[in-house]
């Protein structure tokens, strides 16, 4: 027969059998080895989940400070879009989604957040599924559309951001959007607007097409712009603005992660104590255990003789 | 070409005015955002690459000249609302109290907004005194080999483009600002 008792107060929730303190097994020392093995492993994954948090608060700072020279520079990009007045076209609209995320996990819900806010889109029975394409920066947003929305993946990027984001690189995924031959009539960039080391808004940013540009009113008011110029100006703007909500991304990412590696380690800490008193408790009461068996072995002999 | 050439001198009128005038308009549309009243303080000037700030809305800047595709073009204050694309070159600040700065830009777009703000976004840009000429001039030895082994019309446009940013630059930091 083996029945459960719960070390009072020190363990609400065992996490699995080695955790429960079997009356059955206290006896041998296994449950002892158990203990100290887990107790092990978690002092471990602690010393790494510190030691990532260090990374990215290193990388973080580093993002930061960037950011705030790519922001004056991004704030004038995109409000060239913002500003612009467009007409609404009539009919079916191509629309491109760009999902700025990385690579990487361990993030807390920067990436997925930014996934989830294109897949709510894509779900919605009244958006026009043929004419919407997704361009998915970093493996995880093109591992986490993949799997439902194949088909409306146009480019996946990979290997952005590993070191810190260059001008190049968006100008090269640019580049790519506009050879792609998907002629959209807006586009928007889905990602974590920056606000504070503890906290980041998923956003969109609008972007236009040629045509739209073209078309729009206030484009009338700018001297001089022969198509070329508009067409290198947009195609700049574009590239422009993708660098910017891609380094607030970036810096989002960092500061995400360094949250939740700070979380996982103070969760760690926490369980580590936990295991501690649990596995000095354990150890005393074998002793005790051993020493009564000791004892009333010693007074049964005597009562014998 | 013609025309840019002489949008250099409209509203030059403006830019001459009494420092007190402007630094009092400068406060009132800051406070109540007063309707344009004519001064070189109203221009809103922003100057940045993807890694550098020179310049955030600001207000102390009485001309900027720049190179762009269409011709070099100097802007005032109430210019004539544009988009233009830079070419490598040099874009001279005039500042208001007198002082003149001068950045080498390798590309990039500026737009005059109707609400004379003024956003020059460069793709790279550095102050002309941190030109390495030396290196300007291994740059364009590289790329002028480049443009000879150039197999396809890509590789001979980007030769040309590395060529045409090489030889400003030189010229740039040897003091030839136009």
């Amino acid at each position: 027969m083996s029945f459960v008792v719960k070390a009072v107060g020190i363990l609400q929730q065992p996490a699995n059998g080695v955790l429960l303190w079997n009356n059955t097994s206290v006896r041998n020392m296994a449950t002892l080895k158990d203990i100290s093995r887990r107790l092990k492993s978690v002092k471990s994954i602690q010393k790494i989940t510190k030691s990532m948090k260090m990374v990215s608060a290193a990388k973080y700072a580093k993002a930061e400070r960037e950011l705030r020279a790519a922001r004056s520079y991004g704030m004038s990009a995109k409000s060239f879009y913002d500003s612009l007045e467009v007409e609404k076209v009539e009919g079916p609209q191509k629309q491109v989604l760009i999902a700025a995320t990385s690579d990487r996990g361990l993030c807390g819900a920067a990436n997925s957040s930014i996934i989830k806010n294109i897949r709510a889109q894509l779900t919605d029975p009244k958006q026009n599924l043929e004419g919407t394409k997704v361009v998915a920066i970093g493996d995880k947003s093109r591992a986490g559309l993949a799997r439902t929305h194949a088909a409306n993946l146009l480019l996946s990027i990979n290997e952005v951001g590993k070191r810190s984001l260059v001008f190049g690189d968006a100008s090269a995924i640019a580049q790519q959007l506009i050879s792609s031959g998907f002629e959209f009539d807006s586009a928007e960039i889905v990602y974590n607007k920056f606000k504070s080391a503890i906290a980041y808004t998923t956003s969109r940013q609008k972007i236009l097409s040629n045509e739209a540009i073209a078309n729009s009113k206030s484009i009338q008011v700018y001297d001089s712009t022969d198509a070329d110029v508009l067409r290198s100006f947009q195609e700049f703007n574009l590239a422009s603005v993708l660098y910017y909500a891609m380094k607030e991304n970036a810096t989002s990412e960092q500061s995400s992660r360094m949250t939740a590696m700070d979380n996982a380690t103070k969760n760690a800490g926490e369980l580590i104590n936990k295991l501690t008193t649990y596995y000095n408790r354990t150890r005393q009461a074998v002793i005790t255990t051993e020493l009564i068996e000791i004892i009333s072995g010693a007074a049964a002999l005597e009562q014998k003789n | 070409m013609a025309m840019a050439a002489t949008r250099f001198l409209i509203r030059t009128a403006t830019a001459s005015r009494n420092p007190v005038f402007r630094l009092m308009s400068a406060r009132t549309q800051a406070t109540s955002a007063a309707p344009a009243s004519g001064s070189a303080a109203d221009m809103l000037f922003t100057f940045a690459s993807p890694s550098e700030v020179f310049y955030t809305q600001a207000k102390n800047v009485r001309q900027i000249d720049v190179p762009t595709m269409s011709g070099n073009m100097g802007i005032l204050a109430h210019h004539v609302p544009i988009l233009g694309v830079l070419k490598p070159g040099v874009v001279s600040v005039f500042e208001l109290d007198g002082n003149t700065k001068r950045f080498f830009v390798s590309s990039g777009s500026i737009a005059v907004h109707p609400d004379s703000t003024v956003q020059l976004l460069a793709e790279e840009a550095t102050a002309i005194e941190n030109i390495d000429s030396k290196a300007a001039h291994d740059a364009l030895s590289e790329a002028q080999r480049r443009l000879g082994a150039a197999k396809d019309e890509k590789q001979k446009a980007e030769a040309q483009i590395e060529i045409d940013c090489a030889e400003a630059a030189i010229k740039a930091a040897s003091g030839v600002y136009q």
